[in-house]
């Protein structure tokens, strides 16, 4: 990769520490991308903010590094541990509530917005078309790439963070105006169709799919099968952009039926009942709220539900009732923080988790050991709730 | 032959080689270094202290952080062969200063697990 003067002395450590580290990281990634230059980029969103994710390591090298750090451009970030507001009514040990205070102290000194959201794209204005920006929130950067033509790598946590210190970010193919055309269909074959399907097709494609991927007959996506998609080809993969078109002669083709839908099922849906309704991963934004809220008019849960949303929806969901209904439906709305990863969810208390949400899925297998039953929004109101 | 140097550096160790990509965050205990997700090829292997070789890192961004903290955590392994580089895996191996070579695929098919080996970024041997 080609460095101008200045990245080069910035590179060798006398623009001070923390941009030779930034620099460091940037070179390694550029050459793991074949970049051949760096570019400016106009905003990074930021993962690593969980301390359940990131550990006392990650939590000792944020308080280190925001001594003399600086973003240098707007620098927005993922959702952290916990709900500040409701953390009590959880068993979590003052230990973590430290050390994620710490983290967010962090990340707030070396001057980002504290967003804690998944879903940046949703809360924040859009810049124009074609702007280039750092996204390491995989579902993020998917939906950066795929919905809201922005221009973004499938950036890792430190890769965004050299970004937000500098403003800068390896030129990849997903970062160029009309390269990267995907040598990969996927035909969508299965019918009646609704958001688990679209993050199983997701994660199907994560998995066979290079850094970008076209998707056939799956036209007209709403917003919460477009997340699903994006959230669960972010779990599985590589591949940081899709395109939506049906016309495709030059590529190799694979369907996506349901054989293999069942397949990609199997492998996630780990019970066929649970204690525990989760919405969220990634975060539901005001429009799915909306939606929720309408859904469970005059009904309850018979189970305890978590919604995971952002905070800035928090004041809006108030004003137009939407919290008014789903605390009478029974569910606990809880910001700032996300299914994936979290804390608040222990295998020692649930038997099983019913969520709609394949990254959900995942990691709740993965890294909390819970056993998890996918069904779609729609099933789970007929099925978890009553009137 | 190592076709790309990502992070520089010389390591020994024994090999383990996994057929299947890695999704560091969840499926590596970042204390540990454990593989503890039970749909890998490594699982309940520990990955600590060897030249592990994989195809290439997949799934979280965070996974950066799982490799930082197994370096800092004493568990990590002394050097990464992969089959294509990935943002993730260079990152995290550029903050821990893992080396970290990209090999050309007849190389990466006659790496043995189990054997003894060293790497040297400089002359790019293996």
């Amino acid at each position: 990769m080609e460095l101008t003067k200045e990245e080069e002395s910035a590179l060798k450590g006398e623009e001070g520490e923390v941009l030779e580290l930034a620099y460091r990281i940037l070179v390694a990634t550029g050459e793991a991308i074949n970049a051949d230059r760096l570019v400016p980029i106009h905003w990074a969103h930021l993962s690593g903010v969980n301390y359940n994710t990131i550990g006392d390591a990650g939590e000792e090298f944020l308080s280190k590094l925001s001594k003399d750090a600086k973003v240098q451009v707007k620098t927005t970030v993922n959702p952290m541990g916990f709900d500040i507001d409701t953390v009590s009514d959880y068993k979590l040990d003052d230990d973590f509530i430290k050390k994620q205070q710490s983290i967010s102290d962090s990340y707030k000194k070396i001057g980002a917005i504290p967003s804690f959201s998944c879903i940046p794209y949703e809360i924040f204005d859009l810049p124009q078309k074609n702007t280039q920006v750092s996204f390491a929130e995989s579902n993020a950067a998917i939906y950066a790439n795929s919905i809201a033509q922005l221009k973004t790598n499938k950036e890792s946590a430190f890769s965004a963070l050299a970004s937000a210190l500098t403003g800068k970010s390896p030129y990849s193919d997903l970062r160029k105006e009309e390269s990267d055309i995907p040598n990969l269909t996927i035909q969508m074959k299965v019918k009646n169709s609704n958001e688990l399907t679209y993050g199983l097709l997701g994660y199907f494609a994560g998995k066979i799919a290079g850094s970008s991927v076209r998707i056939s007959g799956a036209n007209n996506l709403d917003k919460r099968s477009c997340k699903a998609l994006c959230g669960g080809m972010g779990t599985s993969g590589q591949c940081g952009k899709f395109v939506l078109d049906d016309n495709y002669n030059q590529s190799e083709k694979i369907d996506f039926d349901n054989k293999e839908m069942q397949n990609i099922y199997d492998e996630l849906n780990t019970t066929d009942s649970g204690d525990l309704v989760v919405f969220g991963s990634p975060q539901l934004g005001l429009d799915e709220i909306s939606d929720l809220s309408l859904m469970l008019k005059g009904r309850s849960f018979k189970k305890r539900c978590m919604i995971f949303c952002p905070r800035t929806i928090q004041q809006q969901a108030f004003d137009l009732g939407y919290t008014n209904t789903l605390k009478r439906a029974g569910c606990e709305m809880l910001f700032d923080c996300c299914t994936c990863l979290t804390p608040l969810i222990d295998k020692d208390d649930v038997d099983g988790v019913i969520t709609n949400s394949i990254k959900g899925a995942y990691y709740l297998k993965n890294s909390n050991d819970v056993k998890v039953n996918l069904k779609p929004l729609s099933q789970i109101i007929d099925d978890e709730t009553k009137w | 032959m190592v076709e790309k140097v990502i992070v520089k550096g010389k390591a020994r160790g024994k090999i383990l080689k996994s057929k299947i990509p890695i999704n560091f965050l969840g499926a590596v205990d970042k204390k540990t270094g454990i593989i503890r997700d039970n749909k890998h090829d490594l699982f309940q292997k520990s990955i600590k202290d060897t030249i592990l070789v994989f195809p290439y890192g997949v799934g979280s961004s965070v996974g950066a952080y799982t490799i930082y903290s197994l370096k800092s955590n004493n568990s990590a392994p002394h050097a990464m062969i992969c089959q294509k580089a990935d943002l993730t895996v260079a990152s995290g191996c550029a903050l821990a200063n893992i080396p970290l070579v990209i090999v050309t695929q007849k190389e990466y098919n006659s790496i043995k697990n189990g054997e003894e080996i060293s790497l040297d970024t400089e002359s790019k041997t293996l």
